[in-house]
């Protein structure tokens, strides 16, 4: 039988630990036993691949869901979807959700007193292309406040999901806009340890998808997890 | 080369804006096997059920075969499974997902895995996702399974889910996230 290629461990603190106390959710969400490694197998080399039709051609566009548009400054969100190895993840789904321009998510739990925009949804989800592009057309969402700490605000974010080829792939994110002097304070961006892994949460200004008299241009890229070069010896 | 790879963040309080339209909670609709309906709880350290969490199951279909390119041989196409649910718990942090039994699918030695659901779990309060599995009691193949062996054997019961009284295609599985019972969660 064919040796298995497992996918790479993420290198130390690339990522964030479930525990990270000043993010006071996770005391008592994040698990306390240690997570138990297991040998690759074909339940995490596999995953779902979904079907185009699951993503309307219009869902790019968080700007034309409603009869009019929504207030905001109008953006455009694009980048490549890369793994490791530099190589694209062609055709996978990337699911997004965001604040209105002011602070307010289309959600029942969500209590701020801001106005919700009768013209916005915030919800957008597009298949990467044969190069691993993705782009989406959106409002740049506001900062809000939450009740973390003691007038504790997140920075503009705005959410995203990818699945990648493989159960191992999967990434749920946030992506953050340069200069935002509410990113120093917020401690789900700084959960993740690795100063340089962090700043690859922040999108980048991009003048070449800024489009003339309509709306600014920002890049995100992503880059999912890589394959083993060699089967796991166990 | 890009760097590693992209930091994960947690999905937040209000994720059901953006994932709500891919929730799937029948993964058996029009396709072959043995009919099971799997429900249960999420339970935080203080024993609370969580309502803003969200179940991802990724399953092979009931000859043990992954709609995937990586899963070669014979699919059947017949009745093609798709294998994926995603399923938000309600207001008392209760899911539940009707699905049918995999079959075993081989392991990284060659012998046969038991039966098991993937689960990736993501919730407010998670910085990234917490990955387990659901095995089936009354199972043979569990005993020798690569997976369960390397579990502590105190710790297994966590990972399987429980018969009912009601129905005997009905079965528990519940999510502790902290405590004795703590579920067990994998790195793979």
């Amino acid at each position: 039988m064919k040796p298995l290629l497992g996918y790479r461990k993420p290198a130390p603190g690339t990522q964030p630990s479930h525990l990270y106390p000043p993010y006071v959710s996770s005391i008592k969400r994040a698990p306390k036993q240690p997570l138990v490694a297991i040998p690759i197998t074909l339940s995490e080399i596999t995953g779902p691949a979904f079907p185009k039709e699951i993503a309307s051609p219009n869902a790019f566009d968080l700007t034309r869901q409603h009869k009019g548009e929504p207030l905001g400054e109008r953006i455009e969100v694009g980048g490549r979807v890369v793994d490791e190895d530099g190589r694209p993840v062609r055709h996978t789904l990337v699911e997004i959700w965001q604040a209105n321009a002011a602070g307010r998510y289309l959600h029942k739990n969500d209590q701020h007193n801001a106005p919700l925009d009768p013209n916005f949804t915030g919800e957008g989800r597009t298949f990467t292309d044969e190069d691993g592009r993705y782009r989406f057309v959106t409002i740049r969402p506001g900062a809000y406040p939450w009740k973390n700490h003691y007038n504790a605000w997140r920075p503009q974010h705005i959410h995203f999901s990818l699945f990648g080829p493989a159960f191992a792939t999967r990434l749920v994110t946030q992506m953050y806009f340069p200069g935002d002097p509410l990113l120093e304070f917020d401690p789900i961006f700084h959960s993740v340890p690795d100063e340089a892994a962090r700043r690859r949460l922040i999108s980048s200004f991009d003048w070449l998808s800024t489009e003339p008299d309509l709306s600014l241009g920002f890049r995100f890229d992503i880059v999912l997890r890589g394959r083993n070069a060699t089967p796991m010896e166990r | 080369m890009p760097g590693p790879s992209t930091p994960s963040q947690t999905v937040g309080p209000f994720f059901s804006i953006g994932l709500d339209r891919l929730n799937r909670a029948n993964l058996a609709e029009g396709s072959a096997g043995e009919r099971l309906v799997i429900h249960g709880r999420v339970l935080d350290g203080d024993g609370q059920s969580v309502p803003d969490a969200v179940l991802e199951i990724w399953q092979a279909d009931a000859d043990g075969r992954y709609h995937h390119p990586e899963h070669a041989g014979p699919q059947n196409d017949a009745t093609p499974f798709f294998g994926f649910g995603r399923i938000p718990t309600d207001a008392q942090g209760q899911f539940s997902f009707t699905t049918i039994k995999p079959g075993p699918v081989h392991g990284p030695d060659g012998k046969p895995q038991a039966p098991h659901l993937q689960i990736s779990l993501f919730m407010r309060g998670l910085l990234r996702q917490l990955v387990t599995r659901i095995y089936f009691p009354d199972e043979p193949l569990n005993a020798s399974d690569p997976v369960l062996q390397i579990v502590p054997e105190s710790r297994r019961d966590t990972l399987i889910a429980r018969p009912t009284k009601h129905e005997q295609t009905t079965l528990e599985w519940n999510v502790c996230l902290q405590g004795g019972n703590e579920t067990v969660f994998f790195d793979c």
